[in-house]
């Protein structure tokens, strides 16, 4: 990293290479600098998995992990990210199986229309891989970056401390449904 | 299901004689438990939404494709004189520009309404009218030529609220309407309202205002175009209605309907906000004929907050009239501020008063509506569909009613329900209702009898109820054509394949249509392939809005499954020989209930079928059922059947600084029956999130700048910071009680869950403040400035002072069922003017 | 999808590198550090520098040094989900706190400490986009004449809506601004200009390098609390720090408070702090009479979220609110 006095410069319309690892795999390729990260994994990459509400910071729905860090895609410049390690929801499972996670946002209704869960499904595993046994209060406060306009919450919670579970090797939690009138209160 | 047509109504209430049986879940055996139907399952598309492969419209791209760039006015009202596209023409990458002169020809939703072009002709009417399109290689440089077009505008005087527009004859915003500015006005009098009035004990007056809000999807709206090999104009678009966009496309390009192809790929949240056909969809349909290259658009959230049609910004001013304890006359007046353009804003209008007799027993009923046009995006509709508005007056009306009765809000409302199989006074008919339910257990978990006036000052609890609707009894487009219909098709392999044009929007009508042919067919849910929102592949559905999915292409999937399952019935019979009476359809196989290894698996009995008679597919469809209501307007509120909803929530609030934290919220619904009760439970806890972020912080509001230095009227805050939603830290727990009595007219009696839910909430909110601090805010959003000013105010009350002078026409005289007559007007007119230059 | 618009990247690989590189290019420049203010606001066409010198190589702004007994020194892209934990909250636990409510988890995760002194000034008919500026015929801040929140005014009102930047001027902090003429070594507080357009008197050749926390002194108290709508995303609207020494007995030895989100600088309430001095806090009315003199530096206008009269009405409360938690 050392030598140079300005180690990357660029015309305004000139591209500059880009060397970074994407969900573990190394990646190399010509960007223009105004574009985001957000915009050369979709675009560039065609790593559409990671959403878009704003681009301006205020919804969440890019996040991705960045050096193992919660970050939103839109606001990072991709020239900013030679070196760096990108974590997207394409890299969240290896293999057919699903993370831990996503089979949880699967069985507990988690996902409605799907469009901010990339995001959340992100975010959440920065706070597992930190607190597997996160309280609701600990959830709320690691997710309150990430806006999702179908679910109100609720069942996100659910997934989380499920998905929390298995990562410490206990059982999942069933779904909760709703109780029905005039039966007695099921689900927990 | 349009042999299901019900016989002419005769007046007077009745319990209803003509339902159809519940559907059999087995061909001709008895009913076996059900397989898939009310299991905790996963929904078939989740997979690819918790891994990111599922693609929505913005994900789509297309080798060479360009990019587009729509030029929108900077002023809410002007004359356009002129676009001059030379200075973009000449930046390096544009590739065309387009303008209004493209589009001669105007389209719109309704047919009443057909007020848009896709990019402004001779006007443009808010700050965010499409005038010109810049078609370039790739969207940053398409964004730097659209500044580079000019366009020259002659300013007109602004119309920013309902108020100046009903007062400002010239200039016009439209130049149709029922009035100057004054998109629409409509007048109902069923039975002597003033006359009741007269008669009660007592008479309670309230007005309320209910603030415009924006959906708010987290994807923004994008579309992708490009012409097919074979000539077809193919859009992937992130809309709720393909069938509508494919309408709007092949009238405003005068193409061929049959030349167009409209996909919908699952969206990522649309809550209404994606049911008109917009027009971008259009012109970048247009710009991918004009430039043979794929061509793509995707909106900035700012570009989303002006498309707009949410909820419509509702003045209200209620009358009621009541003696020994019940409603003797009722009166609704609503003033809405429709934005600049039509929408579906006649439907918006007549739902502000079409669902309020259909919760409490009202002997008469009075509306008037009304629906103006201003220099603003136009509003549409938003979950609820112009009832929240409404149903945020009736309840806390109803509240303070009770107080002043001193009688409990709850029992009063559990008293005045309106009992199941009523005809009601504007002639919709109610078959089940789970209302009483509903209150009942609101009322049991929040321990509402022991807690509500003794939790203290500053803290408190609010009740209110309602109802939705479950579809729309008569199709926007008017005509007779089914609502909706569901293709099967049936391969050697035991696999299922069902096509329909319904889209999914995260509602989850994509698992509703594979595990509704999976439980008639017996088969495993993921053995159904679904294929929707494509009106190339599928038959047309209407569209995901109304809450009409599930009941809808529910019976029409029942009806192709039973068909296919006949077909297959038959041929078992033959091979088994068995009558087919006797076969049953359950885990993968057919067979004959009386020894049960007597039987094929699915995969034989589909062979064994196509044997006999050649391929197996079927299709089934579904209208509903003829409405009760037989006067002009009444085609809005009727539905197959209504859903019931209650709740009661908690709030904590803050005195000395008016601010409100919603502690938790209890809520019933009566869903007839939860398809799959994780999904139903998510819909209504997403319904009552909505509901509660409306209530304590969503504004859609503009602000104008001193007339004197400006004409300027612009979105106040167009974006995701500065349009509050709630947080995870403002989203209370949420416990939900579904209350399930089969509806006969649901698929497997399921009704609606996506939309109803919704109602009671902010009401409830206003309700519960009442009971904390004492004080009545009768607007939503319930602000903490609002608190405080109530607090201060000598009669502790915010709200609206004033209700305008609106120029009603005379009403339509409906006579309610049980003062006789027969669901018609008794001095209808002929069919009114229609919009000059319109088809009908 | 909102896009940057073009510009030239810098990424200059040592500190004398990067104030070389902000001399040659003066205004034409500017540094992105975690790129949360600066990024959204070029999309919004609000600052279109032509040239961007990236701060990320540099590690000499990341260090941390010193403790709660000689105080301690943040490099100028030290983090704020950095700034959370560690030596900040053990030691200066009011700044932990202003940091915590910033934004939203990913944005502190990237946010920068420098960035956030830094900050653009906000207001609500600037923070929008380039077409809807247009549509108002812009304002004074960028491309227009008139300021629409006081049309009469010849200056800009936009607000300082930084959190850190109230506690870190209650606390003494000092920064150090670095060009290629030297180092200038300054209170925060004094990197605040009153205008919402030349809002830092910091020059655009200079580069913030460090933000320099007193050591904490005996019965040294301070507390930070911000209004806004929501308990995330939100920019304050209101954010009160205020900074007390207690004698042993409990009395105010010293006292100083800042009001932040409520004029185009942190506002000291001088008044209301000297007030302080001598009284005991434990005293209810002592609190009263301080928030309200408190209260009356705040100078909100109509141009953040929430109204103008209720912004008003409640700077005393939540001033109380912040004395209050000095008691605990
Ligand atoms: C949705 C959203 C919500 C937000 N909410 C808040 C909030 O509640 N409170 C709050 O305080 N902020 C908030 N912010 C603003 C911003 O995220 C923070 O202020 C952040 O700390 C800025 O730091 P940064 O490193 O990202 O700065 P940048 O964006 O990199 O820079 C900001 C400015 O400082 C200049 N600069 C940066 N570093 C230096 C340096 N070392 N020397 C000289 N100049 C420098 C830049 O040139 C630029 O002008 C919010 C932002 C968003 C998008
Ligand atoms: S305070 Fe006035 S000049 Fe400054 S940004 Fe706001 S409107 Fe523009
Ligand atoms: S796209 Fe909304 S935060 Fe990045
Ligand atoms: S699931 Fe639709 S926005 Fe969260």
């Amino acid at each position: 990293m050392e030598a140079p006095l300005v180690t990357l410069q660029s015309g305004p319309r000139e591209k500059l290479r880009l060397a970074f690892a994407v969900n573990g795999e190394e990646r190399e390729l010509l960007v223009e600098p105004y574009k985001t990260l957000l915009e050369v994994l979709r675009e560039d990459l065609g790593l559409t998995g990671t959403k878009h509400g704003c681009e301006l910071g205020e919804c969440g729905a890019c996040a991705v992990l960045l050096d193992g860090e919660l970050a939103l895609s839109c606001l990072v410049p991709a020239v900013e990210c030679g070196g760096r390690a990108v974590t997207t929801i394409e890299g969240l499972r290896d293999g057919p199986e699903l993370h831990p996670l996503q089979a949880a946002f699967a069985d507990h209704g988690a996902a409605q229309c799907g469009y901010c869960t990339p995001g959340m499904i992100v975010a959440a595993r920065w706070l597992l891989d930190r607190k597997p046994d996160a309280t609701r209060q600990e959830i709320a406060d690691a997710l309150a970056g990430q806006l999702c306009r179908c679910t109100g919450y609720q069942q996100i919670y659910e997934a989380v401390e499920s998905a929390g579970r298995v990562l410490r090797g206990l059982p999942p939690l069933p779904p909760v449904v709703a109780a029905v009138h005039g039966e007695e209160p099921h689900g927990r | 299901m349009a042999d299901d047509r019900e016989a002419t109504p005769r007046p007077g209430p009745r319990a209803l004689d003509d339902d159809r049986p519940a559907p059999r879940p087995g061909a001709a055996s008895p009913a076996p438990g059900l397989a898939a139907v009310g299991k905790p399952l996963r929904k078939v598309d989740v997979r690819g939404k918790v891994t990111g492969e599922t693609r929505f419209a913005d994900d789509f791209t297309m080798p060479g494709a360009l990019h587009m760039k729509l030029v929108r006015s900077t002023v809410p009202h002007a004359r356009l004189l002129s676009v001059d596209p030379s200075a973009a023409l000449a930046v390096k990458g544009v590739r065309c520009v387009l303008t209004g002169k493209d589009f001669p020809i105007a389209y719109g939703l309704m047919p009443v309404s057909q007020d848009e072009h896709p990019l402004c002709n001779d006007k443009v009417r808010f700050v965010g009218d499409p005038v010109a399109a810049v078609v370039a290689a790739d969207e940053l440089t398409a964004q730097e030529a659209a500044a580079q077009v000019r366009v020259e505008y002659e300013p007109l005087r602004t119309i920013a609220t309902p108020q100046e527009a009903l007062a400002t004859a010239d200039p016009r915003i439209h130049d149709y309407g029922d009035a100057p500015n004054v998109h629409k006005l409509v007048a109902f009098d069923f039975g002597d309202v003033p006359a009741a009035l007269a008669g009660a004990d007592q008479v309670f007056e309230d007005r309320f205002f209910y603030q415009g809000n924006t959906h708010l999807p987290i994807e923004q709206h994008a579309a992708l175009a490009w012409v097919d090999p074979d000539g077809r104009v193919t859009i992937v678009s992130s809309t709720q209605v393909a069938h509508y966009v494919h309408k709007a496309v092949a009238r405003a390009l005068a193409l061929p309907p049959a030349r167009i192809r409209v996909i919908a790929p699952p969206q990522g949240g649309g809550f209404g906000g994606k049911t008109d056909p917009f027009n971008h969809e259009i012109v970048v349909a247009k710009a991918a004929m004009v430039t043979g290259r794929p061509v793509k658009i995707a909106l900035t959230r700012e570009e989303v907050f002006l498309c707009h049609r949410g909820r419509h910004p509702t003045l209200m001013r209620m009358r009621t009239g009541v003696k020994d304890g019940r409603i003797v006359g009722h009166s609704v007046e609503t003033v809405l501020d429709g934005g600049a353009y039509g929408s579906y804003g006649v439907a918006s209008v007549h739902y502000t008063g079409a669902l309020e007799t259909v919760t409490y027993r009202m002997d008469r009923y009075r509306f008037r509506g009304c629906r103006t046009f201003t220099n603003k995006p136009p509003c549409g509709p938003k979950r609820g569909h112009g009832t929240p508005q409404p149903r945020f007056g009736l309840e806390v009306h109803l509240d303070k009613i009770c107080e002043k009765l001193g009688v409990d809000p709850a029992e009063w409302r559990i008293r005045n329900a309106v009992p199941p199989d009523t005809v009601v006074a504007n002639w919709m008919r109610v078959r089940t209702t789970g209302l009483v339910a509903c209150l009942e257990a609101v009322v049991k978990a929040s321990g509402w009898r022991e807690r509500r006036g003794r939790l203290g000052r500053g803290r408190g609890l609010g009740i209110a109820a309602s109802s939705y609707m479950t579809g729309a009894g008569i199709s926007i487009t008017f005509g007779d054509l089914p609502h909706t219909g569901v293709q099967l098709l049936l391969d050697r392999g035991g696999g299922v394949t069902a096509f329909c044009g319904a889209s999914d929007v995260g509602q989850g009508s994509d698992n509703v249509l594979a595990l509704i042919v999976a439980e008639v067919l017996g088969v495993e849910v993921g053995d159904v392939k679904v294929v929707t929102g494509d009106t190339s592949l599928g038959p047309v559905d209407l569209g995901s809005y109304s809450s009409r999915v599930t009941i809808m292409m529910g019976n029409a999937a029942i009806q192709a499954a039973e068909r296919a399952r006949d077909r297959l019935a038959a041929a078992a019979a033959a091979k088994l020989e068995v009558p087919a009476s006797r076969l049953c359809f359950a885990g993968g196989r057919v067979f004959d209930v009386e020894d049960p290894a007597r039987g094929l698996t699915f995969a034989e009995a589909v062979q064994r079928a196509e044997a006999q008679a050649g391929t197996v597919g079927t299709v089934g469809s579904y209208s509903p059922p003829t409405p009760t209501p037989r006067y002009k307007g009444g085609g809005v509120g009727p539905s197959p059947t209504y859903s019931y909803s209650a709740a009661v929530v908690e709030v904590e609030a803050d005195e000395a600084t008016g601010e409100l934290s919603v502690e938790k919220i209890w809520v019933a619904h009566d869903i007839g029956r939860a398809l799959n009760p994780v999904a139903a439970r998510g819909q209504v806890v997403g319904s009552v999130y909505m509901g509660l972020s409306e209530a304590l912080m969503e504004e859609q509001e503009f602000r104008r700048l001193p007339p004197k230095l400006s004409r300027a009227l612009v979105h106040q805050a167009p974006s995701m910071l500065e349009y509050k939603s709630l947080t995870f830290h403002e989203m209370p727990e949420v416990e939900t009680i579904l209350v399930e009595e089969p509806d006969a007219m649901g698929p497997f009696g399921a009704k609606e869950v996506g939309q109803g839910p919704l109602l009671p909430i902010p009401p409830a909110l206003a309700n519960a403040v009442h009971d904390a601090l004492g004080i009545r805010v009768d607007e939503v959003p319930i602000t903490p400035h609002k608190v405080l000013a109530a607090l201060a105010a000598p009669d502790r009350r915010y709200g609206p002072a004033a209700f305008p002078d609106v120029p009603w026409p005379e009403p339509l005289l409906v006579p309610p069922p049980w003062e006789g007559g027969d669901g018609k007007a008794t001095n209808e007119r002929k069919r009114e003017r229609r919009l000059p230059g319109a088809k009908p | 999808m909102m896009r940057l618009p073009r510009f030239r990247y810098l990424a200059p690989a040592s500190l004398p590198e990067a104030v070389k590189v902000l001399g040659d290019l003066g205004p034409e420049a500017m540094p992105l550090a975690g790129g949360t203010d600066l990024v959204p606001n070029m999309k919004r066409r609000q600052q279109t520098p032509a040239n961007l010198v990236g701060l990320r190589g540099l590690a000499a702004l990341r260090a941390v040094s010193g403790d709660a007994g000689r105080g301690l020194t943040l490099g100028a892209m030290t983090r704020l989900a950095e700034v959370e934990r560690g030596p900040v909250a053990a030691g200066w636990p009011a700044l932990a706190r202003a940091a915590a409510t910033v934004a939203t988890p990913p944005i502190r995760n990237t946010a920068t400490l420098g960035g956030n002194l830094c900050l653009d000034t906000r207001c609500s008919y600037y923070d929008q986009g380039e077409e809807w500026r247009r549509s108002i015929g812009y304002c004074m801040k960028r491309e227009g004449e008139t300021c629409w929140v006081a049309p009469g005014s010849d200056r800009c009102w936009a607000v300082s809506s930084s959190d850190t930047a109230p506690v870190l001027c209650a606390l003494g902090a000092e920064v150090t601004l670095l060009s290629r003429g030297g180092e200038r070594r300054i209170p925060v507080a004094e990197l605040f200009a009153d205008d919402g357009i030349r809002h830092l008197s910091r020059r655009p050749d200079e580069l913030l390098t460090a933000v320099h926390l007193p050591p904490v002194e005996a019965g040294q108290r301070a507390a930070y609390v911000k209004l806004r709508r929501r308990g995330s995303f939100d920019f304050p609207v209101l954010g009160v720090a205020a900074r007390v020494r207690l004698s042993a007995g409990g009395t105010v030895e010293a006292a100083r408070i800042f009001l932040g989100a409520v004029g185009s600088r942190p506002q000291e309430a001088r008044a209301a702090a000297d007030f302080l001095v001598g009284r005991r806090l434990g005293d209810e009315e002592v609190i009263r009479e301080a928030a309200r003199l408190a209260a009356q530096v705040a100078k909100p206008m109509q141009n953040t979220d929430l109204t103008l009269g209720w912004r008003k009405g409640v700077a005393r409360e939540y001033a109380a609110r912040a004395l209050r938690e000095l008691v605990g």
